[in-house]
């Protein structure tokens, strides 16, 4: 017995950092993807992305030449794809707030080497999906009306009392607060870069450093500083996605109006990010050799929360269900067995296979583990979760009330076209940061290693 | 050319434990004026150099207050005051709908005065800093820990003050000219 005990290394929790590595060795593995030429893989994938980039661009200029009719949105189904892909992106971001502020409350010390890159995608995300709207107005050079400015044109004032209004409030907070965050979180390391930089390049980031040297008076108020922006980010985040959820639930249309709505997303939305991010990490990790410092201890950690998340969506689903057969409400108990076996029951099953099935493989601790395994799971999730609001908006609007306005929705050309030109932009965005930003949160990931010892230490 | 004004004595330690020590050490000595430069934050460094609770949550609980008030006032007045409207016969301003709105101001001008707070009382952006002429300091961001003493310390001997800290385990020790 006390052989066993003896002989196994006594360690509670996995390292967060593998193999040992001193102060100077994490600093140039981070620094050094910024400040040496990035690998092969990073210009073919930015090629790809860039002409999906300017296919993004193509369609919208075509989209503002010819108006919204190209494409496939129409009575009864105004809302169709550019509101699904903008709940699509939305809660793709919704991933990184959670690691960056409510992991961060939580005291959960995993989260410091992903949280830098899921910060970065939230923010690409958000900016992606603020394209939809805008474009979906119909009107984007009108986009100022949203925001309650005087100005001649308009004289009359925004309609607060309407959830839409509600969405470009949360939406920009969310936004701006996450550029905040972000960005104060990345401070230091600029410093880091700028030091490690010459000429132009010093003159850059040490713009964006602020100045910053590191003082212990500062690091005082900066700590407070992050504290209090994770506790305005934590509550922020779960409205984002219940505000989202209230231009649907606050309607009278069958299938939208439950109370379910506000949980049932925000659930969807962590699922639908931390399948994202782990896309993103198990890419970036491999091209750029960090697998000491996102280690398969922190993949293991995203795909519990993905199996988490992925329950309560699938719970979500089955309450959804069991609230229309029960409510006794003919239209509502309609819209249900509609989408079981209407003519969009594809999405529907599609939408289960993704979401329900697929990610309880990880009750496994082999697949919680395996590379490609995650990788294709996520992947699934993602489509899942795009099905999932291609079910909520197209099924509910296309059969609701009257037999006489029923009608069916077929995406166009141009549908898919901007769809993945906006996936070509966010990924695009992506790439960049990581050419030119500190991926990894180098004074978060220093703050948790194992400290040199004595006084010689970290040479 | 005049002789230069002294900024202080800035000592280099490897680990912080060595520059926590150090810190200690010198408040035993009597140093009031301290400074210390790390890559990350070191926990228990500001009690050793004796800096109190950032006053930041004072500056931040304002700001949320402000957009609090702010989301009700504009709310109220836009929708029962200078454009009265009825819609779908609901009442002109009510708690219920404004929430939402009035949540997220609040949290806007929270998050605004949280980071323009933090930056004020830590008096950034600024363009230099006399510790920033110190080659050996680019390693403050990387893997070195730094003690400075200021020469506005009333113990402060730039010699005896540097000999100090060199004996308190320092790497190297040095003093910086203001710039």
């Amino acid at each position: 017995m006390a052989d066993v005990v003896m002989n196994r290394p006594l360690q509670l929790d996995p390292p967060l950092v593998e193999g040992n590595p001193t102060y100077a060795q994490v600093t140039d593995d981070v620094a050094g993807i910024v400040e040496r030429k990035p690998p092969r893989e990073w210009y073919a994938a930015i090629g790809i992305t860039g002409l999906l980039t300017v296919v993004l661009g193509v369609s919208i200029a075509w989209l503002l030449y010819k108006g919204v009719g190209i494409w496939g949105n129409n009575q009864p189904v105004a809302w169709a794809w550019p509101i699904t892909d903008f709940v699509f992106w939305i809660g793709i971001g919704h991933a990184g707030t959670l690691i960056s502020a409510i992991l961060y409350l939580f005291r959960q010390k995993w989260r410091t080497s992903i949280n830098r890159a899921a910060e970065a995608m939230t923010i690409f995300a958000v900016m992606t999906a603020g394209l939809f709207p805008l474009f979906h107005t119909g009107r984007p050079w009108r986009a100022y009306w949203l925001f309650p400015i005087p100005n001649l044109d308009l004289s009359l004032w925004q309609n607060f009392r309407s959830p839409l209004m509600w969405d470009v409030f949360a939406v920009s907070t969310y936004a701006t607060v996450s550029i905040l965050f972000w960005y104060v979180g990345m401070i230091p390391d600029l410093g880091t870069l700028r030091d490690r930089a010459t000429g132009l390049r010093q003159k850059i980031y040490g713009f964006f450093a602020l100045g910053w040297r590191g003082s212990a008076w500062h690091w005082n108020h900066y700590e407070k500083a992050y504290l209090i922006l994770a506790g305005l980010s934590t509550p922020l985040v779960l409205s984002v996605h219940s505000i989202v959820s209230f231009d649907f639930a606050v309607s009278i249309v069958p299938g939208w109006h439950t109370t379910i709505f506000p949980p049932y997303f925000v659930a969807g939305a962590i699922f639908s990010g931390f399948a994202m991010v782990i896309t993103l990490m198990v890419l970036a990790r491999k091209t750029y050799r960090l697998e000491h410092l996102i280690t398969i201890n922190h993949l293991e950690n995203m795909n519990k929360i993905l199996l988490a998340t992925g329950s309560i969506v699938a719970y979500s689903y089955a309450v959804e269900f069991f609230t229309a057969a029960f409510s006794g409400n003919p239209y509502e108990q309609f819209v249900f067995m509609n989408r079981l076996v209407g003519p969009y029951a594809w999405a529907i099953w599609i939408m289960f296979f993704c979401n329900v099935f697929a990610p309880q493989l990880f009750w496994f601790r082999k697949v919680r583990r395996s590379i490609p395994a995650m990788f294709v799971i996520a992947i699934i999730v993602n489509v899942g979760m795009w099905f999932e609001r291609f079910n909520i908006i197209v099924t509910s609007l296309h059969r609701d009330y009257l037999p006489s306005s029923w009608g069916m929705f077929t995406p166009t050309l141009f549908d898919f076209l901007t769809f993945f030109g906006s996936l070509g932009f966010f990924l695009t965005m992506f790439l960049l940061f990581l050419r030119y930003l500190p991926a990894i949160a180098l004074s978060e990931v220093k703050a948790v290693m194992p400290a040199p010892q004595g006084g010689k230490g970290g040479e | 050319m005049a002789e230069k004004k002294l900024y202080g004595a800035v000592a280099e330690f490897s680990t912080p434990a060595a520059l926590l020590e150090a810190a200690r050490r010198m408040r035993e000595h009597g140093y009031t004026r301290m400074d210390a430069c790390t890559p990350f934050l070191v926990h228990g460094l500001d009690k050793a150099l004796g800096i109190r609770q950032s006053p930041l949550g004072y500056i931040v609980f304002a700001g949320g207050l402000v957009g609090f008030v702010a989301g009700i006032l504009l709310q109220w007045w836009t929708g029962a005051v200078d454009y009265p409207l009825i819609v779908g016969g609901k009442p002109l301003f009510a708690w219920e709908p404004s929430i939402p709105v009035i949540f997220e101001l609040t949290v806007l001008l929270s998050a605004f005065a949280a980071v323009g707070g933090m930056l004020a009382l830590n008096r950034l952006p600024r363009l230099h800093h006399p510790l920033f002429e110190m080659e050996a300091f680019r390693r403050a961001s990387n893997d070195r820990f730094f003690l400075a003493v200021e020469a506005t310390d009333p113990k402060f001997q730039p010699e005896q003050t540097k000999s100090l800290l060199e004996s308190l385990g320092a790497e190297s020790a040095a003093l910086v000219e203001e710039s």
